[in-house]
């Protein structure tokens, strides 16, 4: 009887461990296997070329990725803008300020926010924003626009990262040592000066944490984005202008198009810069974040 | 001076907070008087009928069952990989401990990766292997998707369990197995938790199931058809140009958006009861 037991202990033990490291690979295998997927474009064609051309015509077979490059930094660049501020007052009222209540009150409506479904947000954003730039914004700045376009994309993603960004932040502030607040606060600084000089100055690693990893967020955001922001593959000239960011390239173009293998290939490769990208900034802000976690527990 | 400055930041963020509880309400706002006109009985009860597309009779009971069929098989997946990992790394390996320390990294990295990147890669997978889109292929790829969340949540509520627990269990002369057993009772709140959070990430996903899960007028009867989803009944209705389908859309958008609420509340108030059970 109690062989058995340690057998089933043991057998166990075992299967989880065989689980854990199978997990461990997986990082791995995605990623090598985009790269694989991704290989016949890049023995065809000089990555550099790829990387900076703008000739997008996947039938000559021309594929120049520079339009989605810089239309997903584009996007991006505005929902940083957008929601940093907002999310980094509100992160310090609610750590700062706000008494109990207000934050009970506040958590449920993050989560909320978070819980959208992008294909909602994309909703959402073709019935207001969209109309809104094209009508209202739009007509004081260029002759004419859909509404379609990179501002549009920018505002949608910026209300989907603000939640993201809202949780970073407030742990972010919460892991800084309640001393070191009454140390400023006894010397006589008050409390705007204390968050300002103390608990902003020593958080900024996890500032700059959250905001990589919002970054990666946004790069990877497909519907939603694709639903209001025109797709159509040129460099986008001012805000107003449509433009095609890389996940909406992969969502509107993959499986249909695979008669043509090199067309396949480089659709891959855009999925396998995507994963480059977003490993990389995960994984520094990872660090950064983990880092100070652990200070401060210790 | 130093107050005015006070003053002036103090109202700019509460200005700021107040933004983004109007936008949650515009957002609720937007969805429910645009689909509430069009929502009927005979949208979450019946298959699309012929012409559906053109503005013909018909409901998106097709793509309400599919999503659910796809989520729950995908849970199931990622619960079968998450509990086994969570609590290898949290019972079985020391406090501090390289190893869990990385695959709680990897973790923390796979759920970084956009949803279109494992849509992409799962189909290219299921083409490598002659596999048509599926429902199959769907939970899958949407149960890549979530074991991340899953596997995040409970390695937060693994890590709260009272070392106290493992110990009187042990002492008893339990193995760490029978252990496991006792302590996944306590983890159950969690569990519902994660799991619930999961549901509600992987229904409203479409860049995973665009390619692998395919779309059907029909509710899928084995794990080889395609099945339709949620997200990309509202996706496609929303492209056509007839105004009577657009309109589906935007109550395909309420129902999706009533089905995350409810989840998002119930995993609220299934938290709430995990901390009040703390020791």
């Amino acid at each position: 009887m109690i062989r058995f037991r340690l057998f089933k202990d043991k057998t166990a033990r075992l299967t989880m461990l065989g689980i854990t490291i199978f997990s461990l690979f997986f990082l791995l295998l995605i990623g090598s296997g985009l790269f694989y997927m991704s290989l016949p474009i890049l023995k065809e064609k000089n990555i550099w070329v790829l990387l900076t051309s703008a000739n997008w015509k996947p039938f000559k077979g021309e594929f120049g990725f520079l339009p989605y490059i810089i239309s997903t930094l584009h996007v991006t660049f505005i929902a940083i803008v957008i929601a940093l501020p907002f999310s980094l007052l509100t992160s310090i009222y609610l750590i700062e300020y706000a008494s109990k209540k207000v934050n009970n009150f506040f958590s449920p409506i993050v989560d909320l926010l978070s819980g959208i479904p992008p294909v909602i947000y994309g909703v959402w954003g073709t019935l207001t924003i969209v109309p809104f730039i094209s009508e209202k914004i739009a007509p004081h700045f260029v002759e004419f626009s859909t509404g379609y376009s990179v501002l549009a994309g920018g505002i949608v993603l910026s209300v989907m990262i603000i939640p993201l960004l809202i949780s970073i932040f407030c742990e972010v502030f919460s892991a800084i040592p309640n001393e070191m607040r009454e140390a400023s606060l006894s010397l006589g600084a008050t409390k705007w000066q204390t968050v300002k000089k103390i608990v902003i100055r020593k958080s900024m690693p996890g500032i700059v944490a959250a905001i990589a990893l919002s970054i990666s967020r946004a790069f990877g955001e497909t519907i939603a984005v694709l639903m209001v922001c025109g797709n159509i593959p040129i460099i986008p000239s001012s805000i107003f202008d449509a433009c095609y960011p890389l996940p909406a390239l992969i969502a509107n173009n993959y499986g249909e198009m695979l008669s043509i293998p090199s067309y396949e290939s480089a659709l891959m490769m855009a999925a396998f810069l995507l994963f480059i990208i977003i490993v990389f900034f995960n994984a520094i802000s990872r660090l950064i974040l983990n880092r100070i976690e652990r200070r401060y527990q210790a | 001076m130093k107050l005015l400055e006070e003053k002036i930041f103090k109202s700019l963020m509460l200005l700021s907070a107040f933004a983004i509880i109007s936008i949650l309400g515009f957002i609720l706002y937007t969805i429910v008087s645009k689909g509430l006109p069009s929502l009927s009985w005979e949208m979450v009860s019946k298959l699309p009928g012929g012409g559906f597309y053109l503005g013909k009779e018909g409901g998106i009971l097709n793509a309400i069952l599919g999503s659910f069929y796809i989520v729950i098989g995908a849970v199931l997946l990622a619960l079968v990989l998450s509990i086994p990992v969570t609590m290898y790394i949290n019972f079985y390996l020391p406090k501090r401990s390289f190893f869990a320390d990385t695959v709680r990294f990897s973790f923390d990295i796979l759920f970084g990766i956009p949803s279109i990147v494992y849509g992409a890669f799962g189909f290219a997978v299921m083409i490598y292997f002659g596999l048509k889109a599926s429902l199959f292929g769907g939970i899958v790829v949407v149960g890549m998707l979530i074991t991340p969340i899953i596997m995040r949540s409970l390695d937060e509520v693994a890590r709260l369990v009272p070392k106290e627990l493992t110990e009187a269990s042990l002492s008893l002369g339990a193995t760490k197995y029978e252990v496991i057993k006792v302590i996944i009772r306590q983890l159950l709140p969690g569990i519902t938790t994660a799991v619930l959070l999961a549901i509600g990430r992987g229904i409203g996903d479409a860049a995973t199931v665009l390619f692998t899960a395919g779309y059907t007028d029909n509710i899928p009867t084995s794990l080889s058809h395609p099945a339709a989803t949620l997200p990309l009944a509202i996706f496609f209705q929303l492209g056509s140009p007839s105004e009577e389908v657009q309109n589906r859309a935007y109550a395909a958008a309420l129902i999706l958006t009533i089905i995350i609420l409810v989840l998002s509340l119930s995993a609220r108030y299934f938290s709430r009861k995990l901390s009040k059970n703390k020791i």
